[in-house]
Formats: C-alpha cells, structure tokens, sequence
C-alpha cells in the first residue's frame, strides 16, 4: 500500500513541500508539478530537507514544468527523474492512491 | 449499494483566507449522503478552522465554524488534528471548540468527535483511506 | 421580485427564498407559505421551527434525512419519517420547509 504525492506549489512560498514529506512513509513517491518543481533545486534553502526525506521515497519531476521553467538538468538534484504525461500517469496506477498538496 | 470505501478529507488552510475551508466542509455536507465511511484530517493551518470564539460580523463572510458541530448528524465522527501542528502554531487542544456526536450504537451518548493525534499517526491515517481530497 | 408584508416589501429570489434572513418573520411565513399552497398547522410550525432553530445554531439547513432523524427523535417515529414529512411539505421538506422558515436553499440535492 503506497501514496503518490503530488506539489504543486513553490517551497519558497508555501509548505506544502516540507508537510508532504514529514507524511510520507517508505514506498511512497512524490511528483512535482507545476511551481512545484522549485523544491528539487540543487543548493536551496529547501534542499536538504528534502534529501533527508527522501530515504525510501522516489522523487519525481513532471518534465514539461521543468523545461518551461527554463531549469536546466545540472540544476537539479540528483536523486529526482523527470517523468512526462504517461510517466504520471504510470505513477498514479502504480500507487493505491494519490493525495495533492496544495 | 456499493462498497462503502474509506474517504479522508485533508484540510490544510486557515478559514477565511481562501475559500477552500468553506467549500471542503460544504463538500464533506454533501458527500455525507453517500454513506461512505468519511474522516477528516486537520493539519498545517488547517487547525485554525476549528478554534473557538471565531466572529466574522465585520469581515462580512460566512461564519461557518459552527457548522463544524453538525457534523455528527450526518454521521461524521472522526476529526483528526495534528498534535505538531496545533503546538507550531502556539496552540492546544484547549483552544479548539468542542465536538460531539451522538453514539446511536452506544445508547446515543455524547463522545468527542476531536482526535488529536501525532504527525506520524496522521501519516498512518493517510495511508489507511481508499481517497484522500485534499483542500 | 418581494412578497408585501403589512405595506413592506421582502426581496426574493427567482425561486421565492428570501435575500435577508433577518427579513424573517411569523406574517412573512404565513405569506410564503400561501404562495406554496399549503396552509400553516402546528404541525408545520414545529418543522419550520426545528429547521430555524437549527439554522441558528449551526448555520445551515440540514439535509432532510438529518431533520427527519431529529423530528423522530423529538417527536416520535409517527411524525419522524418521509410519509409525514411530504404529506405537510408535499414539493420537499427541505425546499419548501425551508423558504418558509425564510433560511437559503440547502446546499446538496432535494
């Protein structure tokens, strides 16, 4: 039994990120969309908090919110992997359920 | 009937800043007629949408916290509160308005509808539904 | 659009719920209820007075199936049930009840 989590929102804004991954239990993976995907920056302020969760859940990057943004690849932590479309929706079949983070 | 599955609405923002609070709840009203089994979760700034002595009269919305205590008729009884998030915020359950139901299998006696629980409970509440609808 | 109360007029909407509840009062029931067709007994009162009661305290109409527990409960199984319910509102207690007791259409279905 495992959650996919989904943020949407910019860590720097908004908690959504850091709440999601203090719920987080092992198995559970985390995508980030839209402004969300700010939270897998490499050297932010957010960043170490997000590795130290990141023990036993996958981290996730929807493409097409990335490529927008203008973030490159080298700007990215190393433990997350962009997905596109079919990527999430594998994601959300692969899990028994999905919670948004808004 | 179908199956009755496991629903828990995730409420993390504060009452009158957005509309969210107000259309989860107006949703959770709704969704009651369907028996299924619903619990609620309250976390992050979602805990300020029970606090007491809240008064709207001259911001010019809706006061619904009340509405909050009528829950029980329709057959919600289970609202989570995180512990953590109650103490980040400088609060205690004693801030909180109090909610009952009426046990119907229990001769209908008045039980607390409040469950304060831990952050790693609430994790464990999350993974235990069969549909989260987060507001 | 507004009903006429003793050489006052009380704004409603398209459907007949009153825009102010503070508009509210016995006269203006009395009135609404005539445009529904139904004569106001005892019997519609107590409900009209439940569902306001009820609206006072907690802000909302309730659904019908909340106010007809609560009727059974108050009042017996006799007069707490969809039989009685419909025979004294017969378009809906939770339609017509409640634009009687001048509350707003209750969110949700019937």
């Amino acid at each position: 039994m495992s959650t996919l989590h989904t943020v949407n929102k910019s860590p720097f804004t908004n908690g959504s990120l850091l709440s999601c991954l203090k719920h987080c239990r092992p198995g559970d993976a985390i995508l980030l969309i839209e402004d969300g995907v700010y939270g897998a920056l490499k050297g932010s302020t957010v960043a170490d908090a997000v590795c130290e969760n990141l023990a036993d859940v996958r981290l996730f990057l929807l493409g097409g919110d990335v490529r927008a943004r203008g973030i490159e690849d080298e700007k990215i932590l190393s433990q997350a992997r962009t997905v596109e479309y079919d990527g999430y929706v594998d994601l959300v079949v692969e899990h028994d359920r999905t919670q948004s983070w808004l | 009937m179908s199956e009755v599955k496991k629903f828990l609405y995730v409420n993390r923002k504060a009452p009158y800043g957005t509309i969210y609070a107000l259309e989860s709840l107006e949703v959770v009203l709704i969704g009651a007629a369907f028996d299924q089994d619903v619990s609620l979760a309250f976390l992050d700034d979602g805990v300020f949408q029970l606090t007491r002595n809240q008064n709207t009269e001259t911001i010019g919305v809706k006061n619904f916290s009340p509405t909050f205590r009528a829950l029980g008729d329709y057959d919600v009884t289970k609202l989570y509160v995180e512990r953590e998030s109650l103490a980040e915020r400088g609060l205690s359950e004693s801030d909180l308005q109090e909610i009952t139901y009426e046990d119907e299998d229990d001769d209908w006696a008045e039980k607390p509808s409040i469950r304060i629980v831990s952050r790693a409970e609430m994790a464990d509440i999350m993974a235990d539904q069969d549909v989260v609808l987060s507001f | 659009m507004a009903y006429q109360i003793n050489g006052h007029a009380v704004e409603h909407d398209e459907e007949g719920y009153i825009t102010t509840l503070a508009d509210w009062s016995k006269e203006l029931a009395e009135a609404i209820a005539e445009t529904e067709n139904i004569n106001m007994t005892d019997e519609h009162w107590a409900v009209v007075n439940f569902l306001r009661d009820y609206y006072e305290e907690y802000q909302i109409a309730p659904a019908v199936r909340v106010l007809i527990k609560a009727i059974k409960k108050e009042m017996g199984p006799e007069k707490g049930n969809n039989k009685y319910m419909y025979e004294l509102f017969p378009y809906g207690p939770a339609k017509q009840a409640c634009k009687i007791a001048g509350l707003p259409k209750p969110t949700g279905c019937v």
